[in-house]
């Protein structure tokens, strides 16, 4: 991974990241690329997965009201950095 | 005067029921033993401010003849299990001021059964980390040699624990963060099975793998805990019920050892050592011991540093300065995004976000992340088939003992490499537990007990086993 790439991901993932440290972590990158990637390279030898019955299984609800509202509003907005009544409040988007 | 050092759980709980002290007084020690001593540790972070008004509800209850489990107990928790009206950052700057609008799962069970929640103690941010050096409150020291890491990334529990501040407490353990600190500072760590208690309220890392469980002193104390944190919870849907798993195999005293896995580059000999001598003690007691082949079981640790950054970079995305904790302005909205994160996260936890971006990113996806998934599988599979005649696995809990402060945070794969034995239970959901196993010169050692899905009583069976208990 080069510079340009660490710092392509970087604004991807909203990370606002100097030079130095793109520069440092292209060269770490490079040694955990290297150890990680031996797995692709086993995977890559022909090998079969086929996936056995697992006892866990995904648990899906009802799509329903779970409290009355306003219970948690003023809790929940009193750890919000900017707020408006009862909003949240960020900037101008359009 | 209470002498923390010689009370467990068991032996506290007798002496509260029979009047010898009380759980106020338990709560003094704890307190005076954090002031006197935590200076030099720095296992808490905070110790909460109503602390004694809980200590006077159990004594109250104590009083009106209750007996529940923890009554009177005092537990620490990690900076990343939620409790109501009280301040978790995770070792994080991105959550500086938080306070918790309500109680995680495990706090409000162990409210339930009496314990006293003590404060909160450090870790590595977001529990990234194998030795507490990256939490933004600054590092906490191993109290068996303050030169030294106490371990990650539930350092603080673990030092806590092992410098008789608390009698228990509880951690996370993703790749082994609860185990790995637990062996590097002689005290017990316990992982159960994935899905058997449950996260809501715990800052999610990586979630596929996270799970909550307790340090303690003795595997007695561990298992009460851990009954009182155990079962299904509307609020986690990947909790599981004491049924999920089939208890037909009876226990059968027989322990499987991978030796060539043991053998792995950078096992040092003083831990090896111990190991064998370890294993001599399980045979005196009567068990059966059997070279086990597990040939995948070395790309634990690759597949792992694959699947967690991936789901670390997804989970950590809800930090954006808009909902709670640190805010940075900037020009405009995406400005502030770039700005709070860029501050807010430290470098272990940067690094990780990209690493997880990158192998989940198109192009790469399938060559890393999906590989990693298919390797997973055939890891658990692997251990699955081999608990079929074996009833544990046993291996050291850490390839050496507690290293110096700042001896690895310059080479991120050599802490990584930390985790080599913990990491399989996580990718396969077993339950493992580290226990103490003896002393290289001042510094402890541990080996882990590794189980069958659901099967954490072998652990405990063993376990006190191996400790006289």
């Amino acid at each position: 991974m080069n510079k340009d790439e660490v710092l392509k991901l970087a604004k991807l993932v909203r990370i606002e990241m100097g030079d130095t440290e793109a520069e440092n972590l292209t060269r770490e990158f490079d040694a955990i690329l290297g150890y990680v990637g031996e797995v692709k390279e086993v995977m890559n030898d022909g090998q079969n997965i086929t996936a056995e019955a697992n006892p866990i299984r995904n648990v899906m609800r009802e799509d329903g009201y779970p409290h009355e509202s306003g219970t948690y509003t003023e809790k929940i907005l009193e750890q919000a950095p900017a707020r408006e009544g009862d909003y949240i409040k960020v900037k101008k988007i359009l | 005067m209470i002498d923390l050092a010689k009370l467990t759980i068991q032996t506290a709980k007798k002496a509260l029921q029979t009047k010898k002290f009380s759980a106020r007084q338990l709560t003094q020690a704890s307190l005076d033993a954090i002031e006197k001593k935590d200076k030099d540790t720095h296992a808490f972070l905070e110790i909460f401010n109503n602390v004694l008004q809980q200590a006077d509800d159990a004594d109250k209850k104590i009083k009106e003849g209750l007996d529940l489990p923890l009554l009177g107990i005092p537990i620490a928790i990690k900076d990343n299990i939620l409790m109501d009206g009280q301040c978790a950052t995770a070792g994080s700057k991105i959550l500086k001021g938080f306070i918790a609008p309500y109680d995680s799962t495990a706090v409000k069970k162990l409210k339930d059964a009496g314990a006293i929640i003590l404060g909160r103690t450090n870790m590595d941010e977001f529990a990234m980390g194998s030795s507490t050096e990256s939490s933004v409150h600054g590092v906490t020291r191993n109290p068996r040699d303050l030169s030294r890491v106490p371990g990650g990334s539930s350092g603080g529990s673990a030092a806590a624990v092992a410098a008789n501040l608390a009698l228990a407490a509880l951690g996370s353990d993703t790749g082994g963060s609860v185990r790995q600190p637990a062996a590097f500072c002689g005290v017990v760590g316990l992982k159960p099975t994935y899905g058997r208690v449950s996260r809501s309220g715990l800052i999610a890392m990586a979630s596929s793998l996270d799970q909550i469980g307790p340090l303690s002193k003795t595997v007695t104390d561990a298992e009460i805990i851990y009954d009182v944190l155990k079962g299904r919870d509307s609020l986690d849907s990947t909790t599981i019920t004491d049924q999920t798993y089939s208890k037909n195999k009876k226990f059968s005293k027989t322990i499987g050892v991978p030796q060539e896995f043991i053998k792995s580059e950078g096992v040092g000999e003083n831990v090896q050592n111990n190991f064998e001598e370890a294993i001599k003690k399980f045979k005196s007691l009567g068990y059966k011991i059997k070279d086990i082949k597990l040939p995948h079981i070395k790309y634990s640790l690759a597949s792992y540093y694959i699947i967690m950054p991936a789901e670390a970079s997804s989970n950590l995305a809800r930090f954006d300065g808009v909902k709670y904790g640190l805010h940075q302005d900037g020009q405009d909205v995406i400005e502030d995004y770039f700005k709070t994160r860029g501050e807010g996260f430290g470098k272990e936890v940067r690094r990780r976000i990209i690493l997880g971006a990158y192998v989940l990113s198109s192009g790469y996806y399938d060559e890393y992340y999906g590989s990693a998934l298919k390797m997973k599988r055939l890891i658990t599979d692997e251990l699955n088939k081999v608990f079929e005649q074996i009833d544990l696995i046993v291996t050291p809990t850490t390839p050496t003992p507690a290293f110096k402060l700042g001896e690895k945070t310059t080479d991120p794969l050599s802490m990584y490499l930390a985790d080599i034995f913990t990491v399989p239970a996580n990718i396969a959901g077993l339950p493992s537990m580290s226990i103490p196993s003896g002393w290289v010169g001042d510094l402890p050692l541990g080996i882990e007990l590794t189980a069958g899905l659901g099967r954490e009583n072998d652990l405990f069976t063993a376990g006190k086993e191996f400790l006289g208990e």
